[in-house]
């Protein structure tokens, strides 16, 4: 028997393990007030005996859930609500989370797909590469900052509600699309600074903005039936995952916000 | 009117007596310089006096001198400034240039003198006796437990105290240049150096490339803004990871890898397409505070499976508590970098205004740590203009663990200073990406030569600690009382807590 050292309990969570309990190739965890190291240490461990699905129940607040896990068949369900950088450096596993998402959900996330069914902090999808991230909610500032493309990575983020300020600033490519559909904000469908310094990917809003919104480096499209055509698929699918009406989120019509050069600051200097 | 005011800096005159007309400046020249029609014919305006024509012309024609055309003298504006002037008024644009910063700021480590043993304490000769080097980067315990070794005495208990460092074999690493920045061949070049020396070299923001694997434990993997290239395998490959805050040739500001600098290779690496700008936001945007570093630190540690996190800052004003900060945020080591730290490409007004010395970071740093207690929880790299073993030793009593190495390591390679990384025409085959210029570079050749460097610096520094009358850099480390200042002022002194000579 090896002798436990017991620890205090650290930033309001108590570290010990998390009681697991295996049925089949279904884990649940009762992550209630344990540090996230340890639930998290918990997760890897599951899916390393070959569990394919982890059950995080009474979830409050733990950190990196999902955080830089690999394998394409994995799922974790989250039931309460996660903390922040949830999934980021993530490369494959679905995670679904039943209630709200703070920030950084998708930080520098390589593939896999994210479901909250709620509303989602500030930070999302930054740097994202690949992979799906679908919030049924409101988001906050920041959201899909410098999403980029690579190969046949293509990262998509798609917000059911409204967004704060900043909405694709540094977009480098991918899909960012926010609908308006549901929403305890007040004011318009987005903040300002909606794709500033974009140089790739697309960014396209269930409505209208106003120019003011927009960076300077964005070109204002009405998106055309052949691009609602093309959206129709992804539009199926999200609201097949969180709820909505897909006829319903199409029966507007969209906004495309595409970079005008690939090279914004191709012409900025100048050197002796 | 003249399309341009700006005259040739550099005059290049070739002694067409001593030509061979074998037209090799016309292809060594990655500024084009050249036209060959019978003998070569340099057009002046495009030179960079980067001597690459010179060093490899057979007859040894070629003379490079500076264009000097009498301007009327004028200490205040000077020639630089005036032309300056001349350019932004052509194009409007930015005034962009390379390496550090080149004004004639105070040189705190000219003016600090290491001390020597004389009659009242023996010195020490490291040829003949064993003189230790060795550095541990990374956390230190806050106390240690040994247990009995059976012969009397006590050695460290196992898994105490240093489990999760790195260990160097000199106080010397390589400093982040990105591969974009410079060729691949640069990288192989260091990473193969690396790994002969025991020491590190660092990725910079631009990903790690594949044939760098084999050397991955002596490679430290960057995560800057851009997040270029990071990825979980990226992160475990690494022997440690740097979170970028700062740069000390542009603290402040992202950087623009041009669209023409990103070939294929340098796309797959950093995982973006070819030929668009990489674009590093200014700020990392998930971190806006102290909380946020510290999330992404351990965020970093989750999906690496907890490999030392260091984080590099440019050194600025407060610089001594954002330090402590950053230790308290978990950070296994800080990265300072002075404002004479090199960069591929800059605008000049930031390289050359922005920022405090390396010196003075150091000492206000290590003594902000030590006042608070904190200072074994983190190492200190330094670095931002290291020129010499001296400066390494001067750094090292100043109270840094590590020092490393950019502009040096570039020299070694052949870099002749003439700032112009951001053309991305480097006739030396450093900072391009452009085939015919890159392969000029064979990476065992500059491995042979950044191995050479790094042992003679290394064997420099073992002969300062001998005649300090140390057996091991340990002792230097953070004793500035084995340092005098010389025509400093009181103040500045009593900042980096040394004394002036004659105390």
């Amino acid at each position: 028997m090896t002798t436990m050292t017991i620890k205090g309990p650290i930033e309001g969570y108590l570290q010990m393990e998390p009681s697991v309990s295996v049925e089949g190739d279904v884990a649940t965890i009762d992550c209630q007030s344990i540090y996230y190291k340890y639930v998290n240490e918990a997760v890897r461990r599951c899916f390393a005996d070959g569990v394919k699905t982890v059950k995080l129940i009474n979830v409050n607040g733990q950190r990196y859930i999902g955080t830089g896990i690999k394998g394409k068949d994995l799922r974790i369900e989250v039931h309460g609500t996660p903390g922040q950088d949830m999934a980021m450096l993530m490369d494959g596993p679905t995670v679904e989370v039943y209630g709200n998402a703070q920030d950084g959900v998708g930080n520098t996330m390589n593939a896999g797909t994210v479901i909250v069914h709620g509303s989602a902090g500030d930070v999302l999808g930054y740097g994202m590469r690949g992979g799906r991230v679908f919030i049924k909610g409101d988001v906050g500032y920041r959201v899909g900052i410098h999403m980029k493309a690579y190969e046949d990575l293509r990262p998509i983020m798609v917000c059911g509600g409204k967004a704060r300020d900043f909405f694709g600033e540094y977009m480098a490519g991918g899909l960012l699309v926010l609908l308006g559909m549901e929403s305890r904000l007040e004011g318009p469908l987005v903040g300002g600074y909606v794709g500033t310094g974009m140089h790739g990917g697309e960014i396209v809003l269930r409505g209208e903005v106003e120019p003011w919104q927009v960076g300077k480096e964005c070109g204002i499209f009405t998106a055309t039936e052949e691009e609602m055509a093309a959206l129709r698929p992804l539009l199926d699918e999200y609201c097949s995952a969180v709820g909505f009406d897909v006829d319903e989120v199409m029966s507007v019509p969209f906004t495309r916000l595409v970079p005008i050069s690939h090279r914004p600051y191709g012409k900025l200097y100048t050197y002796l | 009117m003249p399309t341009s005011l700006l005259q040739p800096e550099f005059r290049v005159d070739i002694d067409y007596n001593k030509c061979h007309k074998c037209g090799r400046c016309v292809q060594q020249c990655g500024w084009g310089v050249y036209n060959f029609n019978e003998r070569p014919i340099p057009d002046d305006s495009k030179c960079r006096a980067c001597h690459r024509c010179v060093t490899y012309c057979p007859a040894h024609c070629i003379t490079i001198r500076k264009n000097d055309l009498a301007l009327r003298e004028n200490a205040n504006w000077t020639a630089g400034l005036r032309k300056a002037v001349w350019r932004q008024a052509e194009t409007g644009g930015v005034m962009l240039t390379g390496m550090g910063n080149d004004k004639p700021y105070l040189n705190i480590f000219d003016h600090l003198v290491l001390d020597a043993c004389q009659v009242t304490n023996p010195s020490i000769d490291p040829l003949r006796e064993p003189m230790e080097l060795r550095t541990y980067l990374g956390r230190k315990p806050d106390s240690v437990e040994v247990v009995p070794d059976g012969n009397g005495g006590v050695r460290l208990a196992e898994g105490a105290g240093i489990a999760n460092n790195i260990k160097l074999d000199t106080p010397l690493i390589f400093s982040p240049m990105s591969y974009g920045s410079v060729s691949l061949n640069v990288h192989k070049s260091l990473a193969m150096a690396a790994e002969r020396c025991g020491i590190l070299m660092n990725t910079g923001e631009g990903g790690l490339h594949a044939d760098l694997y084999p050397y991955q434990d002596h490679v430290i993997v960057q995560v800057a803004s851009g997040r270029f290239g990071v990825n979980p395998e990226y992160l475990q490959r690494g022997a440690a990871i740097e979170i970028k805050v700062g740069q000390g040739a542009k603290p402040g500001i992202g950087g623009h890898l041009p669209g023409e600098k990103i070939n294929k290779e340098v796309s797959t690496t950093r995982m973006i397409p070819q030929g668009s700008d990489a674009i590093s936001p200014a700020p990392h945007h998930d971190i806006y505070s102290i909380e946020d570093l510290r999330q992404l630190i351990y965020s970093l540690k989750e999906a690496s499976g907890y490999k030392p996190v260091g984080v590099k800052i440019a050194a600025v004003h407060n610089v001594a508590a954002i330090a402590s900060g950053i230790v308290r945020a978990g950070a296994d080591y800080v990265y300072l970098d002075g404002f004479k730290g090199g960069t591929g490409a800059a605008p000049q007004v930031i390289r050359d205004h922005i920022g405090i010395p390396i010196e003075i970071a150091i000492a206000v740093v290590d003594q902000r740590l030590r006042d608070e207690g904190i200072r074994n929880q983190a190492s200190i790299v330094a670095a931002g203009s290291i020129r010499s073993s001296a400066d390494m030793a001067k750094a090292l009593a100043l109270g840094a663990d590590v020092v490393a190495i950019g502009s040096a390591a570039l020299m070694a390679l052949g870099c002749h200073m003439c700032q112009g990384c951001h053309t991305g025409c480097c006739s030396w085959g450093l900072t391009t990406q452009k085939p015919e210029l890159t392969r000029r570079v064979d990476p065992e050749w500059g491995a042979e030569r950044l191995t050479n460097l790094v042992h003679a610096w290394s064997h420099e520094l073992q002969e300062i600690l001998g005649a300090l009358g140390v057996n091991a850099v340990e002792s230097l480390r953070g004793s500035r009382e084995r340092l005098r200042a010389i025509g400093l002022d009181a103040q500045t002194c009593e900042i980096i807590g040394v004394k002036p000579a004659g105390m």
